[in-house]
């Protein structure tokens, strides 16, 4: 049985890897496995300088999901360098790095200071909902999604996956904004814009009002999403949104992701990603499959 | 170090109409924790309510493993959890926190807790007593009705202090009166809180006034509890409003310095 992917360039074991934000730089979930089981590790979200994130309450549950806002909180690439970098590189995986910015210089300086580090690839964040300027800002329109990544694909020799951003009408056409400015892949979804709002005290319980919602509510999105861009670009999906188990993994592949990503699903288990690896491999058994890659785009529509 | 565990649930005990303790065989889990950690714990194997619980020890049995936890039903995840039954296996992760109540180099503490932040205070009252320190503890509520685990208390301290805000049950007022008087005789080496807001607020400018060490068990809406997601962020004290920077409850706590918090 083969699980190894390609993924825009970057070998991994097996099509699972854990989401950005629900994963830190590793060190907190290494306690309970060890990482060189997972395909690839992508990193918190990491900007040039440090951010330290907006205003607590920061998260709050919802029906089968939860909302966040962060803000992108991170202590900054130069410091992922010196001492998350050397821990990952410990581990048997690919490390992709989740960039993000507030402006595009910001996004090419820092893409390349990544471009000088032993990492496998780099995820452009183009679609968090949490912060003011940048992000989602460049993320929901083609033209915006087109110019930025073309002015980090001149710097940023690795492979270059695009995080897009559910917040649009037509997620097929950002998609081809990615694959027409040259980039390499393209994960989907980030969170959907959400609101909870404390009846009691008649205010949202986030101190930041609205937040990203994730979690299983927001699967069937997602797996619609994955299915359209998948009609829409030749390029790699990397496929996420409310995955918890080898079910939902395989609903993604069908639907068009060459590889997955384990979200706020790491958080009501840290197992979830080791689980979905055995899941995947158990539904390969189960149908005879031998290539973990002949899973993707299956879905036969009615 | 934090593990997974599925512990079985032998023991439950409602102590109000809306409070419960359960008591847990977690070998695992008791063999690290410490006075002052939490457990994460998943209320359903299925994905609604979604995330984990976190609750506060209340009780250690390290010989037998034994883990008791006591928790106000507030929402669902805690209506199913006080609902489980005899013999079932909850999902524990734990011990979580990097930073527990710490008294090594103190020998008179003053532990004050209210409402039902008591809770997490009685594993350290109980531990530090056996250590040969002098414990004294202050415990308010809001009124007779609302008072829970007094003689419990009562057993390990060495001087024992009950208040409601109303009166209607032992001395009227606030704990922390009570706290103060004995600071100002000089017999009190280090404080450790937890409780709702506005005490700990007080407690923690009363500490800070009197210069004595202080130590403030902190909650905050959580994600993760290992410190992945940023969550439960709390402010770092002396940092600007418009440059805030944060400690994170599960991560950097969940017990702080009183001197090192915004709350």
């Amino acid at each position: 049985m083969n699980t190894k992917i390609n993924f825009a360039g970057i070998e991994m074991k097996n099509p699972v890897t854990v989401a950005s934000g629900t994963f830190g730089y590793g060190r907190e979930y290494s306690q309970f496995f060890d990482l060189s089981k997972l395909g690839a590790v992508i990193t918190k979200g990491t900007s040039l300088k440090p951010r330290s994130g907006n205003k607590p309450p920061r998260v709050c549950e919802t029906s089968s999901g939860m909302l966040n806002s962060i803000g992108l909180q991170n202590p900054g690439v130069e410091f992922f360098a010196k001492y998350d970098l050397p821990f990952l590189r410990k581990y048997d995986t690919a490390i992709i790095v989740n960039a993000c910015g507030s402006t595009i210089d910001e996004y090419v300086e820092l893409c390349k200071i990544l471009n000088t580090l032993d990492i496998d690839g780099v995820e452009l964040n183009l679609s968090c909902p949490n912060v003011k300027a940048g992000c989602m800002a460049f993320g929901n329109t083609y033209e915006g999604v087109k110019q930025v990544t073309s002015e980090v694909r001149k710097v940023l020799d690795k492979p270059l996956i695009v995080k897009l951003t559910p917040n649009v009408t037509d997620i097929a056409s950002i998609a081809k904004a990615v694959e027409d400015a040259g980039a390499d892949g393209v994960s989907l979804i980030n969170t959907l814009l959400g609101m909870k709002i404390d009846i009691d005290k008649k205010k949202p319980i986030l101190a930041n009002n609205t937040g990203g919602l994730s979690g299983p509510a927001i699967k069937p999105v997602a797996v619609r999403m994955v299915y359209q861009v998948a009609q829409a670009v030749n390029i790699p999906i990397l496929g996420m949104g409310g995955i918890v188990n080898g079910e939902d993994a395989i609903e993604f592949m069908l639907a068009g992701a060459n590889a997955i990503s384990i979200g706020a699903g790491n958080f009501i288990d840290p197992y979830t990603s080791i689980n979905t690896i055995d899941g995947i491999e158990k539904y390969m058994k189960k149908y005879n499959i031998k290539d973990v890659n002949e899973i993707v785009g299956k879905v036969e529509m009615n | 170090m934090a593990k997974k565990e599925l512990a079985e649930l032998i023991g439950k005990e409602q102590l109000k109409s809306d409070i419960f303790k359960i008591t847990m065989k977690a070998p695992e889990i008791v063999k690290d924790a410490k006075p002052g950690h939490f457990i994460q714990v998943r209320v359903s194997e299925q994905v609604e309510p979604f995330l984990r619980r976190p609750i506060s020890i209340y009780n250690m049995d390290k010989e037998n493993g034994i883990l008791e936890m006591i928790f106000q039903v507030k929402g669902k995840g805690t209506e199913i959890l006080s609902k489980k039954e005899i013999g079932t296996k909850i999902d524990l992760l734990g011990p979580l926190g990097n930073r527990e109540f710490r008294y090594d180099n103190f020998n008179n503490l003053a532990v004050i807790g209210g409402g039902i932040g008591v809770f997490p205070l009685y594993e350290l009252a109980k531990s530090a007593k056996k250590d040969d320190k002098n414990v004294n503890i202050y415990l308010g509520f809001r009124s007779k009705e609302f008072v829970v685990l007094e003689d419990e208390f009562k057993k390990v301290a060495d001087e024992f202090t009950l208040t409601t805000d109303d009166g209607s049950y032992a001395k009227e007022g606030f704990a922390i009166t009570y706290l103060e008087k004995d600071i100002d005789e000089g017999k009190v080496d280090s404080i450790y809180a937890c409780g709702p807001l506005p005490m700990l607020k007080a407690v923690q400018k009363l500490a800070l006034e009197k210069d004595i060490p202080c130590q403030l068990s902190l909650e905050e809406r959580m994600g993760c509890g290992v410190g992945v997601c940023l969550g439960c962020a709390v402010k770092k004290a002396g940092t600007p409003e418009d440059a805030p920077d944060y400690w994170h409850v599960c991560k950097a706590g969940p017990v702080f310095e009183a001197k090192e918090v915004e709350i």
